[in-house]
């Protein structure tokens, strides 16, 4: 690829892109965010001013290139600016997630030796007052949002909006002390530093260069024909590398708008309200909306559940995949494709009337000489009268019919109606959530990264998307894979180094570049697409040497409505046991429609009926591993649902939502043994930390369940 | 304004308490024979909480009410910003800068959360229905402005999400949070609630008294408020008014109060030998 500089002309640092931007696309939006029941909005050229006026009163108040910005707070404009303006004036900012612990940011602020933190309202300026003590490099504190910190000592606290007020007010003397540092920025400088989740020990500070950034951020724009059209809704945790990549990376590569909700809650009202064009959620938040809407198709009229039981499985026949998805386009249409998105849609309002026309006619006379179920006649081949016109025809105007009918106004009440590529990435996405939403249309695909590689890895391309692949290598990404399945890589992203952990650092990346995933995978010969096992550090053996790969089983259990997240136990051990999280939502709606009470999460998770439905997906998913020649070994033989949900805040899992296996093993102990010696019921005490940090007990006794197993002949791992 | 010229003082925690806003002095009310409230005399200082508190059928209700200016009292008079307040219907009291929440929810149901929180701007809006109705010139100057006025207190009580939900959707708590942002919007200098945490979990009382803490704090709003949950008024209020049948057995701060005999006979009952 000879000098990278030469083929992104010199735009070598985040800043630096945001000047371009300013210049060429000015007047276009570059952030908005909802305030007071408005979108606000700034342009490129308004973004470079707030940015610019942020850096200088970064450096009245006397940051020092080099130095680390904590930056804490959900997605608003301002964090983003304060990154960039970190950036603009030779500091690396250090995003953190909002909902940790006081203890958890001291951590992380005390080894990245931050001076300075810009953070969002008084609950954080309180958690990191909390820890200030322990912090000796801490200096100065910048908040956003004034609300109860006005009788706060404010010799080392100040506002954003005052910061930057003194930044335009020294621009004369220190413009060009940031037009310097500004220019001194190359490829090689330090972006950012992001921490890793830490599903294994403390977290890790991931050092990116602007090379990683910018060089993975262009590929991966090219790779999907991103363009300064396109709508992003930054929602996803600002201290997770796929938020700087989309948000950061990508936004001011191409230039493309930057949408942040009002609050957390009005995610979905504001995510239908901007309809992006380029989205990202992790597989759980497909899950939940999925339930919601079979959730809420349960309690519509026949008529209207009916239809939709019947478009939505012709739609997921294949029709979805051939006759629904956006054709490669730009993020604004020309007149031409709104023409023929127009034609479409007439065509397909046309037709609706027509069969439901024709439809109800024949229905009324059906029903005149013998009453049928409305739902019965949805069953029949082709209830809508569409029998007169030929194959491929008759499906392609069915399609059309269904897009008016069922699949663009579900597109639209899910907000996803203007999405070109949509991606999941994290953990695996059961097939038939996965299908559902393909077959409505949405182009959603899958990618495997990390935070070391600047997020991609593999990516699926357009046309070959599959639920149990992750893809082929991202653009410029080398892979390769080892005699023991360990999976690789080398590409622009790498990241440069673990801060201050050389150790790990060499651990994790050879002399060559390579890094290791630490997961275990294969490429599929016909297609070349990636496959992932599971972890390789959780692919373990069991007593009579059989395989024991967690994850596989765990993400079957997952793929049911009902189970949110599961724990398979068996390494060195005779046969496999599990926990099981119910799902709150699923299986609160199906108590409500079954009449069954309950004053709590504990209560609903130990009732006899909902413990008989668990056990049936547990023998459905055990017969399902049966058929696996390697993993067979892996069936669950006793279970037990829990009495909490596992959760961050108890250390179970990690802010991004990943099991954190060790440590559950190690605090239920008494569990898993009571599992594995026979008893039927164990009791337990468990500690919970509530939100604000307190703990509290809870108490319970666990029933126990035997699963029927499938028996198999156990095959031995071959030992080389 | 020579009353309210009074000292002003400085709470522990940095809030500036004023002079008197409002005085009962020997309020008696009776319906008919029963006496509600008996010789009765309390004020209610500038930017304070001030708590009222007893067991059930005390008569804190009614001396809300009375305060409220909804009953009228046969005896004594009530003193508010420095003068005697006449007799006067409800909507003369709200357009005097006092608002007010209810014990049982009293909400528009069917309207949306930002329909009911605009229902507390009516005193603030001039203009006539039909002007209103055409929508133009000034009726849709005054709509922007007192909109965000509104919306500025529901980004304040942070129930945006439910902006344009139907109130009757709206679980309980959220319902009691609502009825305080109407209260607000009317900018009202004395806030009165009627029991504000009745019936709400540990969680929802946590939540409900920071916003009671912080309208004081952020707006300098002057609150009277009533409560069951004895906890929470001793955490919230600068001083506490103690009734029993009718009759004030009790004033002054949360610790007096706490340590006061005749509240504690009140509360805990007494023997009867």
């Amino acid at each position: 690829m000879g000098n990278p500089s030469q083929t992104v002309g010199g735009l070598e640092s985040i800043p630096a892109l945001l000047q371009r931007n300013a210049r060429e696309f000015g007047s276009k939006d570059a952030y908005r965010e909802k305030q007071f029941g408005i979108w606000q909005k700034w342009t490129w050229a308004e973004t470079e001013k707030e940015v610019e006026a942020l850096a200088l009163g970064l450096i009245n108040l006397g940051v020092n290139e080099g130095d680390f910005i904590a930056i804490i707070g959900r997605n608003r404009p301002h964090f983003y600016w304060s990154m960039v303006a970190a950036q603009s004036v030779g500091a690396i900012p250090v995003p953190l997630y909002q909902d940790s612990a006081a203890e958890e940011m001291a951590y992380v602020l005390e080894h990245c030796g931050a001076r300075f933190a810009i953070v969002d309202d008084q609950e954080q300026v309180d958690k990191v007052i909390e820890v200030q003590e322990r912090l000796h490099q801490f200096e100065h504190m910048i908040y956003v949002d004034p609300r109860g910190l006005r009788k706060y000592d404010h010799r080392a606290l100040h506002e954003f909006a005052k910061v930057q007020e003194q930044g335009r007010a020294a621009y004369d003397e220190f413009i060009q002390e940031l037009q310097d540092r500004r220019e001194k920025l190359n490829f090689d400088d330090q972006c950012v530093m992001l921490y890793t989740s830490g599903t294994t020990g403390k977290p890790k500070g991931v050092i990116l260069s602007n090379h990683n950034i910018i060089r993975s951020a262009q590929n991966a724009s090219e790779f999907d024909h991103l363009g300064p059209g396109d709508e992003v809704l930054a929602y996803l945790p600002m201290a997770w590398v796929g938020d700087f990549i989309f948000s950061i990376g990508q936004a001011y590569w191409t230039g493309f708008c930057v949408n942040c909700p009002e609050s957390p809650e009005t995610m979905m009202i504001d995510l239908r309200e901007i309809g992006p064009t380029y989205y990202f959620a992790p597989p759980r938040f497909f899950e939940t909306q999925l339930t919601n809407v079979m959730i809420r198709m349960e309690d519509a009229g026949t008529l209207k559940r009916a239809l939709f039981h019947h478009l939505m499985d012709f739609a997921r026949s294949g029709a979805g995949e051939k006759y629904g998805m956006p054709k490669r386009s730009l993020a604004r249409p020309d007149l031409k494709r709104r023409i023929k998105q127009a034609w479409k849609f007439s065509m397909g309002v046309g037709f609706a009337i027509e069969a439901l026309l024709e439809n109800a006619i024949r229905l009324f006379f059906v029903k005149l000489r013998h009453p049928v179920d409305t739902r019965d006649h949805f069953k029949a081949k082709d209830p809508l009268g569409l029998y007169l016109y030929p194959e491929p025809l008759r499906s392609y105007f069915k399609y059309r019919m269904g897009e008016v009918l069922i699949y663009g106004p579900l597109k639209n009440t899910l907000g996803l109606s203007r999405i070109r590529v949509g991606y999941t990435a994290g953990e695996a996405i059961g097939p038939e959530i996965f299908e559902f939403y393909r077959s409505l249309g949405i182009n959603l695909k899958q990618l495997y990264g990390q935070t070391e590689a600047s997020v991609f890895i593999t990516v699926q391309p357009d046309g070959e998307v599959r639920a149990d692949t992750v893809g082929v290598p991202a653009p410029e990404v080398e892979i390769k894979i080892t005699d023991e399945g360990r999976i690789f890589y080398r590409s622009p992203g790498t990241f440069v180094a673990y801060y201050k952990n050389p150790e790990s650092t060499a651990d994790t990346k050879d002399s060559d570049g390579w890094v290791d995933t630490g997961d275990a995978g294969f490429f599929e010969e016909d297609t070349g697409h990636l496959r992932i096992i599971d972890r390789a550090k959780d692919v373990g053996k069991m007593a009579n040497g059989a395989m024991f790969a967690p994850k596989f089983v765990e993400n079957k259990l997952k793929f049911y409505p009902d189970i949110l997240e599961a724990v398979l136990f068996g390494n060195g051990r005779d046969h496999c046991v599990a926990f099981i999280n119910i799902d709150l939502t699923a299986v609160g709606n199906w108590a409500e429609r079954n009449n069954i009470g309950y004053s709590s999460y504990q209560e609903l998770a130990g009732h006899p009926r909902v413990l008989a439905t668990i056990q049936e997906h547990v023998e459905a998913v055990n017969r399902s591993v049966a058929e696996d020649p390697m993993l067979s070994g892996c069936q669950i033989h006793r279970f037990v649902v829990l009495h909490k949900e596992l959760d961050a805040d108890d250390g179970e899992m990690t802010r991004t939502r990943k099991v954190r296996r060790a440590f559950v093993a190690d605090k239920f102990n008494d569990i898993v043994e009571a599992l594995y010696d026979g008893s039927e019921t164990v009791s337990t005490v468990t500690e919970v930390t509530y939100e604000d940090g307190r703990k509290g007990t809870i108490k319970a006794t666990l029933e126990i369940r035997d699963a029927k197993v499938v028996p198999v002949e156990p095959q031995k791992v071959a030992a080389e | 304004m020579s009353v309210m010229d009074q000292e002003t003082s400085v709470t522990a925690d940095g809030r500036t308490i004023g002079g008197v806003l409002m005085e009962m002095r020997n309020i008696s009310l009776r319906f008919g024979g029963v006496k509600a409230i008996t010789d009765i005399s309390f004020d209610i200082r500038e930017g304070e909480i001030r708590a009222i508190i007893g067991p059930n059928g005390a008569g804190k209700s009614s001396m809300l009410n009375v305060i409220s200016g909804f009953y009228v009292p046969q005896e004594g008079e009530v003193w508010y910003k420095g003068a005697v307040r006449p007799r006067m219907r409800p909507f003369e009291v709200a357009r005097q800068g006092i608002a007010r929440t209810f014990q049982n929810i009293a909400l528009f149901e069917g309207m949306s959360v930002l329909d009911n929180v605009m229902t507390g701007r009516l005193n603030h809006m001039t203009t006539g229905l039909l002007s209103q109705a055409i929508w133009k010139g000034k009726a849709e100057q005054e709509e922007i402005e007192n909109r965000e006025v509104a919306e500025k207190i529901i980004d304040f009580l942070e129930i945006q999400h439910i902006r344009k939900t139907p109130v009757s959707r709206l679980p309980y708590g959220l319902k009691k949070r609502v009825e305080l942002a109407r209260a607000l919007v009317a900018q009202p200098s004395l806030l009165l609630l009627d029991e504000p945490m009745a019936g709400m979990n540990v969680e929802e009382k946590e939540d409900m008294s920071r916003f009671i803490l912080d309208v004081n704090d952020e707006f300098g709003t002057t609150i009277a408020l009533i409560e069951h949950d004895m906890g929470v008024v001793m955490d919230l209020s600068d001083r506490v008014v103690v009734m029993d049948y009718g009759k004030k057995i009790g004033d002054g701060t949360p610790d007096e109060v706490r340590n006061n005999q005749a509240v504690i006979d009140a509360y805990l009952g007494i023997a009867h030998d």
